[in-house]
Parts: C-alpha cells; structure tokens; sequence
C-alpha cells in the first residue's frame, strides 16, 4: 500500500504548485490542475479502500496497517512520528474525503467562474485537502494535531477568500480564534496523555496507559473540548454560522463534510481508550451533543438565510454523531452487545451525512447562482427553473429528514436504537430533534422551490439552471445519497473490528418514520402555500421565542460581553497598563539612567595623551591592589 | 646550523617570500617619481596594465600566500606536526591552533587589501601604493612571530614589528592633519606600553631567571613581583587589544587613521594580541594562584571594557570614533574566552574572533567605500541611505547585526559560544553582566541602521557604484557573516585543535 503516500503528497504538490505558480496560470488550467489532482487522489483512495476491504481478516478483524512511518523528532523516550496509518475509519474517511472534494472541486469550476484569485482558490483547496486527509491517516495524536491546526489554518484561509469584504474576515478571524481556543485544551490534552502515558500512539495496549490510566479522563475531556471546538458543538458552536461568509463550496467541503466532523473522528480514532478508561466522561458527550442538536435544530426552524439553515443543521447532525459514540457503554459488538452500536452508527451517519449534506450546500450554490441572494425571500417558486437543483434537494432533504429508503434514514436510526438503548429520555429527546429536522429541512425546501415566487427580483434577472460543471455533481452525490443506506456498514466498521449486520429495529423504524412524515406533513401544510398565514400567526402569537431563537439566543452577544465587557476591559486593560508603565516605566529608567552617565563620563576621552599615559599606569597599579587584596 | 628548521615556519617563510617579491617588484617596475604619470597617462591611453600589475601583483601573492597555508597540515600519521613543533631551540613554537589563527589573520588582510584598492588609488596615494602592502604585511608578519614565539625576546620583537609599521600606517595620509596626529598618539602609547610591558618581562626574568616558555611555567612562582610582571604583560596587551582602561588611544588614533587602516586595527591587530595573550597566560601562568589572579584581573577589564566602551559609543557622532568604543567593547567580548584559560574559551575565542572580523571588516568597508566616494563619515551623514545605496545600506544592517549579536547571523553564534564558555568555566555574573550590555550594544549599532532607514535626509549621499575590490570584499564579509554561523563544521574544526588548561 506504498501508493497511500500520494493521496497526501498530490494534493500538496497541487497546492505548491498553483500557489506559486498561478499568477502565470489561466482560471482554466489552474482548475484542471487542482481537479485533475483530486480526481488522482480519489482513485487512489478508493484503490486503498478496494485493497483494504477485500484483504483477509485476521480474527475477524481487518487488520491496521501502517505503510509509512518515520520518527521526525525524537524527544528521549517520547517521539514524534509522521506517518500514514490505515484502520476501517481511516480509510472510510479516505473516501468521504476525496469524494466530496473532488465533487466541490468540480463543482467549483462553474461555481467560481471568473472569480478574481481563481488561482489561489484551488491552491487553498488542495492544502485543505492534503491536511485533512493527513488528520485522517496519522499514526498519532500529534500528527494528528498538526494536520488539525493546518486544516484550521486552510479554513481560516477559505473563509476569508474574499478578503475585500469585511464580513468574511471577521467571520474567518471568528472561526481561528474559536477554534484555536478549543485547540488549546486538544494540546494540553496531548500533553498530558504523553506524559503520563508515555506515547502519543494509537497502539492502546501498551502498559503505560495503566500507569497513565487515573489521568487519562481528564486527557480524554480535555481532548473532546478541542474537538468541541473543531465540530461546533455548544457552546463553541458560534464560529460554524459566520463561516458561511466562504465560498458556498468551501462550506460544502469543510464546513459541512469533512473538517467539522473531526471532532468526532477523533472521538473515534480515541474510542478504546474512552470505553476502557473513561467510560463516566463519555455523559459528557452525550449531553454537550443532545444540547447542541437541540439548540441547533431550533435555531434552523427560524433562520432565513439558506445557508445559516444549512449551518444550524450541519450542528445539529454532527451533534448526533457525537451523541451516538457518547451512548457507547461497550467495546464488543454482536446482536447481543447493542451498547457498541453507537461507534458503528456514528461513522455511518458521518458517512451519509458528509453526502447528502455536501449535496444540500451544493444545491444551495447553485440556488444562490441563480438569483445572487442567501435570503429565502429573494427565492421562492425555484422548482420551474431549476429542476435539477430542485429534484437533488429533494432527495437530500427526504435523507436528512430520515425517510426511507434514503440513506440518512438508516444511519439516524441506527443512532435512534442506540440512543433508546442507552436511555429512552435520550432516545425520546434524540427522536424529537429527529422531527425538527424534517421540519425546518423541509421549510427550507418549501421557501425555496414553492412558495410565493418573488416577481419582481426575478423579472429582470430569470433564475436559470447551473451549468454541467454544477449540475454533475448534484447528480453523482445524490445517487451516493439514495444508495448509501444500503451499504453493509457494520461490515466495514465496527467498535472492534468485527462484522456484523445491521438490522433496523421495527418499533423504532416505524416511529422514526412516522414521526418525520408527520413533521413533513407539518411543513408542508404551513409552508407550502403561496401564503403562508399558519406561519404569521405562529410568529405573532410567540413574538419573543421567535426572536431568541433569530438572534440564536443571542449567544454571540453574550460572547461579546464576556470577551470585551470583562476580559478585555477587566483582566486586560490592567495588566496592559501594568506593561506599559511598569515594565516598560523600569526599562525606560534604565535607558535614561545609562544615557545620563555616558554623559557624566565623558570628559575622560580628554584628547591629551599625557592623560592617557596617567590612566594607563593608574589602572595598571589599581589592577594591582585589586589583585593584592 | 640545521636549516630545515625552517620548514617549520613555512608560513612565516612564505610571508617572507611574499614580502620581498613585493619589495623587489616595487623597486623595478618603474621609478617611483615617474610612477603616477605613468599611471596617469597610461590610464588616459586607456591601458592600465602597469598600475594594475602593481595592485594586483600583491594582492595575488597573499591570496595565494593564504590558500596555500590555510588548514595546518595535519594528517593521521604525523602526530607530532599535530601536537605542535618547534625550531631553533624552542624560540619559534607553532600548533595548528596558531596556524587557524594565522589563516585568519591572512583572509582578513586580504579582505583589508581588496578594500583599500579605490583608496590607494587617489592622486596623493599612488606614489606610496606598494608602501601600504609593504607595512601592512610587516606588521602581519610581526603578529605571526608574537603568536608563534617561544621565548619572550622572540615574543617582544615580534611585538615591535608588528607595532612600529603600523605607527607609519595610522600616519599615512601624513599631509592629514588628523592622521598625523594619530600617529603621534599611537606611537607615544605604543612605546609607554612596550616600555612597561618590558618591565614586566624583566621582573619575570628577575624572578625566574630565565624567558623560554617551555622552562618558566617550572620556575616561575607565585609571588608579588611575578603577579606584577603578569599584570604588566596583560596592560601591554591590553593595550593592543584596547581594554579600558589601557583604551584611551583607540578612538583618536581610529579616527585619525585611514578608513581601511582602522579597520585592520580594529580586527587583526586586536585578534592576534587576544590569541597572544590567552597562549601566553596558559602557556606560562597556567599554575592555580596565577589563574586566581588573571581571571579576577580579566574580571574587571571585562566589565569595564564592555560597559565604559557602551556609554561612549552611545554619544559618538562620526563613526569611526563610534566603531573604535565597539570594538573595545567587541574586545571586551573576545577577552570572555580568556577566562580561566579552557579548551572551550579557546575555540570560541578564536571563533569570536573569525565571525567579528567578518562583521567588522564589512562595515568598515561600506563606510570605507562610502568615505572614498563622499567623503562623508558622521552618523547623520548615512541618513537616508536607504534609499540612494539600498545595498550598501543593507549590507551595513547585516554586519552591524552580526556584531550586536542577533540570530541568525554568525555574530550570535560567536557570543552564545564565548558567553556558554565562560558560564561553563563558572563566571555568571560575569556573563550576565556581558548579557545586559549587549542590549545596550544592539541600541547604538541600531541608531545607524534607523539613520539609514528611517531618518530622512535633505541631501543624502548620492548614490554610487563601489568598486570590484570594495564588492569582493563585501561579498567575502557577507558569506561570513551568514555562513560561520550555519555551518557548524567551522566551530567543530577549530574546536579540533583548541587546548587549554582543562
């Protein structure tokens, strides 16, 4: 499997090269260069997953392989590695990662045509790309780190692509230093489980961990807030909505399949160690994420910028992901052992979501292509123009909503089962936000393609079908999106490796279903007319909710309060003072002090030599006593 | 008499050699009087061959004087020629350590020769061109005898030769009012040194009995009269180095002097005496008391050469007064790796020394060049420099980095080097005071660079193109200043040879 270095070095010398080089480049060539690139990564990709799947098992479990692995600084006992590792999620990921990318990169040829820095577009996608891809395939937690931090940086970088207006940079200003702040809590987490464990691999039955095991929870939550922060859970959640200030793409790769998830990933990469040493911490994912797919999902149903739906939603989902590795309360897997379904349901809804939501923001490019807004009220009626936008939605919101046979219903029931198993409040709970999902997944659909067509913006500007660039992938993802479900998952991943069929629980099944028709229903019924009075009457009659949840309960504001209002005028502004005139006040004091004697001493430089001979001998005979004495 | 003996001193042989067929080819290529027609006319003919074959004939002979004795010639079978060897009776010793710090000397000369070329090339010069060579190879030969002697007679000669020249090149623009004056200077503190440094020999000889280093370490012991000859050995030293408070000579002979001579007074006078004074001490006052003596002596030369020379430097308005209080406090520096005389100070003596010269010799090229072209030389004339020489002005920053001490450059090195050193041999206060007055440094080597950077000026030095030597020699200069301190082979091949007494 040597070939699994190119799937991280393409990308990187696709980066190199348009970074450098495109200024002499044409939009054209420098797109096929990037997209050309992926499109090699994405065989590789699927070759190694190929190779993988079909090798032999040995004792049922697929075996991990490291292809690459050099020690690039070693530090005594502790050192750290770079190197390629491939397990069933890795290379699961490998997948989820090279097909959405190269969808957007595809994507982007039409979408980002004729965009001034087309160039550095590409060459921050390939970067991204090659982090994220990194992240996924590390051999330990460091490399790990790293590739984490330049996934973060390549974010940073893509929401901040149109760097002219001012929203976007603080919106990727925002989504750095949030995510940075998370990070700081991943690196201390690193750092404690390295030193007291000795090793920053992911080889867990080593001895050290016995002896690191009393600290490793706090290692472990210190980690999980660092993937808090990368995976937008509560209450680090406020950078994900602003990000969508980034090319709508972008959101599609990183903000919706790949980066926000890593959190989770890494949740999963960490799992043996959380089941066995950990097993209490894990109520803390549970909850953050049941609050998080809470809030989220009631902040969707009210948003009116599609892609902030989208934003609110893509929380809300991987709130669930997180909530159904948190449900885990065993390693072994088997019908009999349904406490480690969650792991297997986790990856899977990582799996469907990565597609049918990329798929979701795609359509929602090309939605905001066509009438040059994000604002529901400049769309409406959509469907007429764009069928095939609208036909894709369609399946990616029946996905999302969990109606069979699509693939989301598969994975969220799987998380539903799991979630009843460990506690029926959590699976009710779980269930309720299920619902809400269909409903404001379906409001969007209405506001979108029904609804009251707004005439007058349309009449001098007809909205139009996007071109083939934009339109191909829409079809490829939404074919993977009716698909996916039927793919034999937990042969592939598993909490320990081994096989195992997936198999829906009946009451749980039904429930689930009717309970997201009825919510459709509910949709359908307040939003699917031109006029929606059912709509206005709810507004009216809870004024106050409604703005909360608009302002998404004006949690920004709070972390506007507390970061200006207290910390920057209470802790900082004193300890700035404190540097600028004491500190800065001693060392003043000592320049002025040494100016002021180099001018006291300056008469001895008389000039006259017979001086000089005095102070010669002088300093001879002083020398003298000074030794003498 | 066994005149293989000479083949030991190959390399004071071959200066010789360089130095007579110089002589020789001054006196026979055409009448001195008629010489600067010559130039002229040929120079107006357009043909320069004459005048070139004159400043290029020395140069060439010391370049190939240098590669040729560069690296001491040490190999697995020879291990006697790499323990050190001797001649004539112990009078001339020689290590490979001493012939790394000859090679030095030799590319700093060259460097200092490649400088001097648009100089000696003024109207009023040209008649006394080979002069410059002559001296200047003089004194470099004066210096090879102090660091290879074996007796203190040998030592003092040496001393002499290298001092009596150079009196003749501070005071070679004698029309000058300043360079005469200089001179003057030089020579009356010169000959005070030299008078009390041979007193000092003499209380030695007094009290041993004899002057060969290889007999006094035995017969030298620990009493007043012989702390005194020390200490009189170190002021005379001290002198060259320019310690404070032995100092007071630098800045009006620096001054004074020519451009490219205070920049060889600055560097290979001063290195060869730093080299000289720290053999010398281990060699002859390595016994225990003497340590005691010299280290707390070096003590507080160290402290008030680093610190007095700051507070002057801070106040100077023409630059090469401003480059003389650097260098003494640059001195005060190199002097850290004479504490307590160790393997380790001695490399990174010799090391401070190779990367100061770099750094050093640069600037005094970039103000030499600027002199020669401008005649300007006060530290607001390089106003605005920027922007008329950006080149010159940025190579001027790295050298003036390099001598503050700021990584990457070599001169960062060089001090972590001497100051890691001296803590090893236990001197921290030492080493933090040291510490505390390279900040101060950084302030004054950074007044040039906002001068050229930042301050605008209403008639900056208009902008010029130096000549190929003053190019080359930047070049060298720069190479140094970046190279020493990356390639750490250079510190670990000096650091091969280097003894001392622990």
């Amino acid at each position: 499997m040597e070939y699994t270095l190119f799937i991280l070095l393409l990308p990187f010398l696709s980066f190199l090269f348009l970074g450098l080089c495109g200024k002499w480049l044409s939009h054209k060539v420098a797109g096929l260069v990037g997209t050309f690139s992926l499109g090699a990564v994405a065989v590789l990709s699927y070759l190694t997953a190929f190779e993988y799947f079909t090798a032999d098992r040995v004792n049922g479990v697929f075996e991990t392989l490291v292809p690459y692995n050099i020690t690039w600084l070693p530090l005594g006992s502790l050192h750290f590695d770079m190197g390629i590792m491939l397990d069933p999620i890795s290379v699961m990921m490998l997948i989820v990662i090279s097909t959405v990318s190269l969808m957007v990169h595809i994507y982007s040829m039409g979408y980002m045509h004729g965009e001034k820095g087309f160039q550095r577009y590409y060459a921050f996608l390939s970067l991204f790309t090659m982090s994220m891809l990194g992240l996924v395939v590390a051999t330990n937690i460091f490399q790990m780190y790293l590739f984490w931090e330049l996934v973060g940086v390549s974010s940073y970088l893509l929401i901040g692509f149109y760097y002219t207006t001012p929203a976007a940079i603080a919106a990727s200003k925002k989504a750095f230093i949030v995510t940075r702040f998370a990070d700081m809590f991943f690196l201390i987490g690193i750092l404690i489980y390295g030193y007291y464990c000795g090793s920053f691999g992911f080889e867990f039955d080593a001895e050290g961990f016995a002896k690191g095991a009393f600290m490793l929870p706090t290692a472990l939550v210190l980690m999980f807030i660092g993937g808090a922060g990368k995976s937008a859970m509560f209450p680090l959640h406020i950078w994900l909505p602003d990000a969508m200030e980034g090319p709508t793409p972008v959101s599609a790769l990183i903000h919706a399949a790949t980066m926000v998830v890593a959190g989770v990933f890494q949740i999963a990469r960490l799992f043996p160690l959380w089941i066995q040493y950990a097993p209490q911490a894990l109520s803390i994912v549970v909850w953050v994420g049941v609050l998080t797919a809470f809030y989220a999902a009631a902040v969707a149903c009210v948003q009116s910028d599609i892609k902030r739906v989208l934003a609110f939603s893509t929380i809300s989902q991987i709130a669930f992901m997180m909530v159904a590795l948190g449900v885990c309360t065993e390693y072994t897997t088997g019908h009999h052992h349904v406490g480690s379904l969650g792991y297997m349901a986790s990856m899977f809804h990582l799996f469907t979501h990565a597609m049918f939501k990329a798929l979701l923001f795609l359509g929602a490019g090309c939605i905001i292509h066509a009438v040059h807004s994000n604002e529901m009220f400049a769309m409406g009626g959509l469907r007429k123009y764009m069928p095939i936008t609208h036909w894709t939605f369609l399946i990616a919101c029946l996905a999302i909503a969990g109606i069979p046979p699509f693939s989301g219903f598969f994975s969220k029931d799987e998380i539903l089962t799991a979630c009843m198993a460990y506690s029926p409040v959590v699976g009710w709970i779980m269930t309720v936000i299920a619902a809400m999902t269909a409903f404001y997944m379906f409001r969007l659909y209405y506001g979108i393609f029904w609804g009251t067509e707004n005439k007058e913006l349309h009449a001098h500007h007809t909205p139009h079908e996007a071109p083939l660039t934009m339109t191909l992938p829409l079809v490829f993802l939404a074919i993977v999106t009716v698909g996916a479900g039927f793919i034999p998952f937990g042969h592939f991943v598993s909490a320990d490796g081994q096989a195992y069929d997936i198999h829906l629980d009946p009451t749980i099944a039904t429930t689930s279903v009717i309970v997201a028709v009825c919510s459709i229903a509910l949709a359908t019924y307040i939003y699917k007319g031109e006029k929606q009075p059912v709509a206005e009457k709810m507004r009216a009659a809870l004024p106050a909710l409604h703005r909360w949840a608009f302002k998404r309960f004006y949690l920004d504001e709070v972390y506007q309060f507390v970061t200006h209002r207290i910390i920057f005028a209470h802790i900082s502004k004193p300890i700035a003072w404190f540097d600028r005139h004491v500190v800065d006040g001693f060392f003043d004091f000592l320049a002025w002090g040494t100016n002021a004697l180099s001018v006291q001493i300056k008469g001895l430089q008389s000039g006259s030599i017979q001086k000089y001979a005095y102070v010669f001998l002088l300093g001879v005979l002083i020398l003298f006593l000074i030794v003498l004495i | 008499m066994d005149y293989s003996q000479f083949l030991s001193m190959q390399q004071e042989v071959s200066l010789l050699a360089v130095i007579l067929l110089v002589f020789l080819a001054d006196l026979f290529t055409c009448g001195r009087l008629e010489r600067g027609e010559a130039c002229a006319l040929s120079e107006a003919n357009g043909s320069t061959c004459g005048c070139r074959f004159r400043t290029f004939f020395p140069m060439v002979l010391l370049v190939l004087h240098t590669v040729l004795n560069l690296l001491p010639w040490c190999c697995e079978g020879c291990a006697q020629v790499c323990s050190g060897k001797e001649a004539f009776g112990g009078m001339y010793q020689s290590t490979p350590m001493m012939t790394i710090v000859k090679s030095v000397l030799n590319v700093g000369t060259v460097v200092v020769f490649l400088m001097a070329g648009n100089w000696l090339k003024r109207a009023e010069n040209r008649i006394k061109e080979n002069e410059f060579h002559l001296l200047v190879l003089f004194t470099l030969l004066g210096m090879y005898f102090m660091i290879s002697s074996g007796h203190f007679l040998m030592f003092f000669i040496g001393l002499e030769l290298a001092s009596i020249p150079m009196t003749a090149l501070v005071a070679y623009d004698k029309q000058r009012y300043e360079s005469a004056e200089a001179g003057a200077k030089y020579i009356l503190m010169a000959l005070f040194s030299s008078a009390l440094l041979l007193y000092g020999l003499s209380l030695i000889y007094g009290a041993a009995g004899t002057l060969y280093f290889d007999a006094l370490p035995e017969k030298v012991s620990f009493s007043w009269l012989t702390v005194l000859g020390m200490l009189l050995f170190i002021s005379g030293m001290g002198f060259k180095i320019s310690l404070v408070p032995f100092h007071l000579w630098t800045a009006d002979t620096y001054e004074g002097a020519p451009t490219v001579v205070t920049g060889y007074l600055s560097v290979i006078s001063k290195g060869a005496a730093a080299f000289v004074l720290f053999t010398v001490l281990v060699k002859i006052f390595g016994a225990v008391d003497f340590v005691g003596v010299w280290n707390e002596a070096f003590f507080w030369l160290i402290i008030a050469s680093i610190t007095i020379a700051n507070l002057f430097a801070i106040r100077q308005k023409n630059l090469k007064r401003f480059m003389a209080f650097s260098a003494i406090s640059q001195a005060g520096y190199l002097v850290l790796g004479v504490m307590d005389g160790t393997a380790q100070g001695m490399t990174a003596l010799v090391f401070y020394l190779l990367v100061y010269m770099a750094a050093n010799l640069g600037a005094f090229a970039v103000m030499n060049v600027v002199e020669q072209n401008c005649g300007k030389i006060g530290l607001d004339d390089y106003d605005g420099l920027y922007q008329t020489n950006p080149k010159l002005a940025f190579l001027m920053t790295l050298c003036l980095f390099s001598l503050a001490g700021i990584p990457p450059f070599a001169g960062f090195f060089s001090k972590f080097f001497i100051f890691m050193a001296a803590f090893n041999a236990g001197h921290h206060l030492l080493v933090f005071i040291a510490l505390v007055n390279t900040v101060i440094s950084l302030y004054y080597y950074l007044l040039i660079v906002k001068a050229m950077y930042i301050k605008k000026s209403d008639a900056p030095i208009a902008a010029f193109r130096s000549d190929c030597g003053t190019r080359l020699a930047l070049l060298i200069c720069l190479a140094g200043v970046i190279l020493f301190g990356l390639a750490g082979c250079i510190y670990s091949y000096i650091d091969s040879f280097s003894y001392g007494l622990k």
